[in-house]
């Protein structure tokens, strides 16, 4: 098999971080070569070394793309060679539509005038090329977030695409649009077009990469052949993380107190058309050192619960009560939910969860700046003493607490957002999507934390879509789907079938 | 913990770095901060060679304070609200306003002074926050409707003027902006209070520099390296100290110079040691972030702008009493100066950055040139234009040091 693609001897550096040491990397014409590697081991500056968005110059070593040495000096030089890039953080355009966002910047037009019309049957063929059947003229931001994902592809279709390069596409999908997506990577392949995929579910990386690439630390430590032979995840993980890991998930042994917090008849209607329910009646219980899952589909309206719950973040006509310890609680306000003991970990971390261009140190106090001051005045000593203690305890990479956010990759800035609730010392905190874009070791390590919060008498809600996750790490499951909670059970019952069996058997119903 | 034997720590490898290293990358960093000192260094000493010393004579150096006074005094309010996201264009407006307001109670009236300056500075925040409510809490554009009050309040000047200039001050009123420090030592042409005031300053200022560099290094902080620390304090010590000799051997401080320096540490001292300004710049960063951490959004923007009224009328108060007398055209385009002060300042149209001594030193950029070019006798129309460039040149060095980054 020809090489396509030839990385030799890449360096860079950020100012205070050595980014990547040395790095090469190999891909061969029409494969599917993974890329894995814990937070912050490169993998995302890397790719973009690769296409463009650092240029030739500000990184050391050699690219070589179809037999001749490449020197980007921006994004729209690789494209034109046809490497194509689809970011961790999606880029479409939100109030514009699928066709628009399609052609955007590659206009189908003459003379400046759009044809509308090649526009739209060009874009039709792509989007039934991705499996989509919505109208090219359907704003994307009534898309969910798998289908504009697929937008994304489209898009990449809609340039003469040679190599293909995946960040982390399947982070936010359910398992039904991931399945739909890897597929199309498979249907690719068949067409001869590479593809580079990012990714830290395993499961996904041995079922479609035929090579993987291990990045540690900057630098390439493995490089493994997986076609034939099947490699397990136990090989990845071990070069991942410098050894073998043996347990997913903490031992733990449940202390299950007194009811803590309870949410009785909790209805929130949608923000738009208000006579829409997307919590409908819900009831349900935590207890001291209890940790429960909530299942679902993406669109059940976990987030939404939550996001309602706290602060009447989400939703209109908000009803029911919230109690703690036995005694309705006041939770009008995020202010006065916080003050009750209950937090709420975002899953959506650069929306809602950080000051993107502030520092480390600065957005770990955010949600409770009297815990590091005195009366009014903020004492930076004890800020600073607050952030290293976490860098420490949930080991956030990063050259110093006073990097901003922005900088550090998907993993860390997750664990920023949990470090700040967890100063906040909730009583009941809320996860959403907790492990989201987080890579096995550091997974383990928030299971960890969950672990001994609950150890420690807090009571745990975690909302997840990786149902293995929530097996895992809960003592209780309850299952919601569309706004309403359709089924209970401890996890020692619990299973995907069982669950999933909810759910469809709920859906039916209406 | 039991995760510990999982995997080796994460530490992430230190790129090389020296004292040297150390000092380049601190500055790259701090680029800024620097740049802008560096800048108003520069351009003071150009005018003062172009204007053969004319510029920091005492009595053109009380001159340029009086003259700034105002957009320094405005430039504090315009900070908090730039960091917070928005905009403020009424702040000329509202001080015309408040001018011609003081000078119907006070001449017309025949209201005393103290109560009308008063109720002048309520008037001031009553007008922000009308301001304020709706863009905090109807999420109506700060340019929107800031630009409406800028249009309402100067019609309502001339309202309350009927069109006509009203005064001259009483003597007592005046003094706000023409007043001196007493002599109270009473020596021939040397003002020994203000001296003592200044080195005083100066004390506390290196007293408190060093404390928290002391501390600073005890807890580990990354901090300045030693050279850029003792210059900057040595720079800025002998700045203050030659300034105040200057300012002594004239007539000594003017009393607004003593508000301004007060209202500079105090909005300082606001910004980067308090919760209330670490939740205004969080409010600029990230607003949907700060209101999920349980920070009352709606009610720190309202009160940005109110206080931003509150400023603007003091502002209104110097300018009237410095003219004595209150014109139809106080302040008319004073916010174009103010808004450029804080952006030559660092501030960034987005929000969530800029410092108070950025936009202070901004606004003595523009003061000083607009004194020197007086100096030299250049025309207001090139006036205009370089003011112009000037803001355009610290803006654009401002995206190129963040994309270098
Ligand atoms: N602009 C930047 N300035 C400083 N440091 C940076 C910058 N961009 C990335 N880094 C650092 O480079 C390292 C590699 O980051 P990168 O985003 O490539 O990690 P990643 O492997 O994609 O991780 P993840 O799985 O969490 O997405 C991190 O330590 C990060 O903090
Ligand atoms: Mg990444």
């Amino acid at each position: 098999m020809t090489t396509i693609l030839q990385m030799q001897g890449i360096t860079k550096t950020f100012p205070g971080v050595i980014a990547l040491d040395d790095v090469n990397l190999t891909v061969a014409e029409g494969e599917i070569h993974a890329l894995v590697g814990e937070n912050g081991a490169g993998k995302s500056t890397l790719m973009k070394v690769l296409s463009g968005v650092y240029p030739h110059g500000s990184y050391d070593g050699v690219i070589e793309f179809r037999g001749e040495e490449c020197r980007f000096s921006g994004i729209a030089d690789s494209e034109k060679r046809g490497i194509i890039i689809i970011h961790q953080e999606l880029a479409l355009v939100p109030l514009l539509s699928i066709a628009e966002n399609i052609f955007l910047g590659n206009e189908r037009a003459a003379g400046g005038v759009i044809d509308w019309h090649e526009t739209f049957s060009r874009t039709r063929d792509l989007l039934a090329k991705v499996g989509l059947k919505e109208s090219p003229q359907t704003r994307v931001t009534e898309l969910g977030l798998g289908k504009q994902q697929l937008v994304e592809i489209a898009k990449a279709l809609s340039k003469e695409v040679k190599l293909l390069i995946l960040d982390e596409p399947t982070s936010s999908l359910n398992e039904t649009d991931s399945e739909a997506l890897l597929n199309l990577l498979l249907e690719f392949k068949a067409a001869g077009i590479s593809s580079i995929l990012i990714s830290h579910k395993l499961n996904e990386i041995s079922k479609v990469a035929d090579t993987i690439t291990v990045l540690r630390d900057g630098a390439a430590v493995s490089t493994l052949d997986a076609k034939g032979s099947h490699v397990g995840e136990a090989d990845i993980i071990r070069d991942m993380v410098g050894r073998s890991l043996n347990d997913r998930y903490p031992p733990r042994e449940p202390k299950i107190g007194e009811t803590i917090f309870e949410v009785k008849n909790w209805t929130a209607h949608h923000p738009q058309h208000s006579e829409r329910k997307v919590c409908d009646d819900v009831s349900f219980h935590v207890k001291a050192g209890e940790v429960v899952g909530i299942a679902g589909l993406m669109g059940a309206g976990r987030t939404e619960l939550a996001m309602s719950l706290f602060g009447r973040s989400y939703g209109t006509n908000i009803s029911g009560t919230v109690e703690m310890h036995g005694r309705p609680v006041d939770v009008s306000t995020v202010n006065r939910a916080i003050s009750a003991g209950i937090c709420y970990a975002t899953e959506d971390r650069k929306t809602f969860g950080l000051v993107l261009d502030d520092t480390i140190r600065r957005n770990i106090p955010l949600a409770n700046l009297g815990g590091i001051a005195d009366g009014i005045v903020i004492d930076e000593n004890r800020e600073l003493a607050v952030a290293r203690d976490y860098r420490e305890r949930i080991r956030i990479k990063c050259s110093s607490t006073a990097q901003e956010v922005v900088n550090l990759s998907g993993g860390n800035q997750q664990k920023v957002v949990l470090a700040k609730w967890l100063f906040a010392g909730p009583e009941v905190l809320i996860l959403d999507e907790p492990t989201r874009g987080i890579d096995v070791g550091a997974k383990y390590e928030i299971y960890a934390i969950i672990a001994e919060l609950a150890r420690t008498g807090k009571a745990i809600v975690v909302i997840s879509s990786e149902m293995p996750e929530l097996l895992g790490v809960t003592d209780r499951i309850y299952v919601m789907n569309e706004g309403r909670f359709v089924g209970e059970m401890p996890t020692k019952e619990a299973s995907q079938e069982k669950i999933m069996s909810l759910i469809i058997r709920s859906g039916h119903r209406n | 913990m039991s995760q510990e034997a999982i995997h080796q720590p994460a530490v992430t490898k230190p790129a090389p770095s020296g004292t040297a290293g150390a000092s380049a990358s601190f500055i790259r960093k701090h680029m800024r901060e620097y740049g802008i000192l560096l800048a108003l260094i520069v351009i003071m000493a150009f005018f003062q060679i172009v204007t053969n010393g004319i510029l920091l004579k005492p009595i053109n150096l009380t001159n340029l304070i009086l003259q700034n006074s105002y957009v320094i005094i405005m430039a504090l309010g315009m900070l908090l609200v730039i960091v917070s996201g928005h905009i403020d264009l009424s702040v000329g407006s509202v001080l015309g306003f408040v001018g011609a307001l003081a000078a119907v109670m006070i001449v017309q009236w025949d209201m005393n002074y103290i109560l009308a300056g008063v109720i002048c500075l309520a008037v001031g925040a009553v007008i922000g926050a009308m301001q304020g409510y709706w863009i905090a809490y109807w999420k109506i554009p700060s340019f929107i409707v800031t630009l409406a009050g800028m249009l309402v309040f100067k019609g309502l000047t001339l309202w309350v003027l009927a069109g006509q200039s009203v005064g001259p001050f009483p003597r007592g009123f005046q003094l706000i902006s023409s007043g001196f420090l007493p002599d109270v030592f009473g020596i021939k042409g040397f003002n020994l209070l203000s001296m003592l005031l200044g080195v005083v300053v100066v004390a506390v200022m290196l007293f408190f520099g060093l404390r928290s560099r002391f501390r600073n290094r005890s807890s580990g902080h990354d901090d300045e390296p030693a050279l850029f620390f003792f210059g900057r304090n040595f720079i800025l010590a002998a700045a203050i100290v030659y300034i105040t000799w200057a300012l002594s051997t004239f007539r000594g401080f003017p009393n607004v110079l003593v508000v301004m320096a007060l209202l500079i540490a105090v909005y300082s001292f606001i910004t980067s040691r308090t919760t209330i300004g670490r939740r205004i710049y969080a409010v600029g960063g990230n607003e949907k972030a700060t209101r999920l951490s349980g920070i009352n959004t709606e009610r720190l923007v309202f009160f940005t702008f109110a206080n931003m009224g509150m400023l603007a009328a003091l502002a209104g108060l110097v300018f009237a009493a410095r003219l004595n007398t209150a014109t139809p055209k106080a302040g008319l385009g004073f916010e174009l100066d103010v808004i450029a002060a804080v952006f030559i300042g660092g501030a960034s149209m987005a929000g969530g950055v800029g410092t108070i001594i950025g936009a202070v030193i901004g606004a003595f950029i523009m003061g000083v040139m607009n004194n020197g070019m007086s100096i030299l006798g250049i025309g207001i129309d090139y006036q205009q234009v370089i003011k112009g460039l000037v803001l355009l040149v610290a803006v654009i060095f401002d995206v190129y040091n963040k994309n270098r980054a």
